[in-house]
């Protein structure tokens, strides 16, 4: 009897120690989640220049916000609007496509909170930054 | 003491259960950091730019 305990005991600290591996990693290499990327990394190129002038900010729920309008020529705002909508949406399906790959769709909301600190913390020097109190310069 | 047994494989599911349904934020900021990294291209700090290397001069061609 009491090795059948023994062994029960061992099993499950088995079984707790395989499932705590299994969650040290989130999936994040599906096709969906690299397509999401690479659309991302493209338009960078051209956005990178309104992160440093200023116009457009990183907001505190992980996405792009137009910051300063007036900073960009009129000629060129509707492209910048663009690009902010096309970012924003790419940036929600990212954060949907990481919950579900990960068969947890309700991790979503805990997810972009996590990539909003990243993204925030990782900014360069001279970009626009949401904080609790509005946009301060990194 | 029969009791004992049916206690514990219900305590071995549940434990099964708990562990995944917590969000494993460690992972996820490492994955965050990495999808960062390619969206906005940068380059790692602790590895060094790739210096201009010439190419390889003791490999003879063989004709």
């Amino acid at each position: 009897m009491k090795h059948l305990f023994k062994n029960m005991l061992a099993l499950m600290v088995l079984v707790a120690t395989f499932n705590a591996f299994a969650a040290a990693d989130l999936e994040v290499n599906t096709p969906a989640v690299n397509a999401i990327k690479a659309s991302m990394q493209q338009r960078h190129a051209q956005l990178a220049s309104y992160y440093d002038s200023g116009a457009v900010g990183l907001t505190i729920n992980g996405m792009v916000a137009l910051r300063d309008p007036g900073s960009v020529p009129l000629a060129a705002r509707q492209t910048v609007n663009a690009l902010v909508a096309a970012e924003n949406q790419d940036r929600e399906a990212l954060y949907a496509e990481i919950a579900n790959a990960n068969a947890h769709p309700e991790w979503q909301a805990e997810i972009r909170n996590t990539f909003a600190q990243r993204w925030i913390q990782r900014a360069q020097r001279g970009w626009w930054v949401m904080s609790n109190n509005g946009w301060v310069q990194k | 003491m029969k009791k004992v047994w049916l206690v514990i494989p219900v305590f071995a599911l549940s434990a099964c259960v708990t562990i995944n349904i917590y969000f494993p934020a460690a992972a996820a900021e490492k994955a965050a950091d990495k999808i960062i990294e390619e969206v906005w291209q940068m380059q790692q700090s602790d590895k060094p730019a790739k210096p201009d290397v010439p190419a390889k001069s003791d490999v003879k061609e063989t004709k």
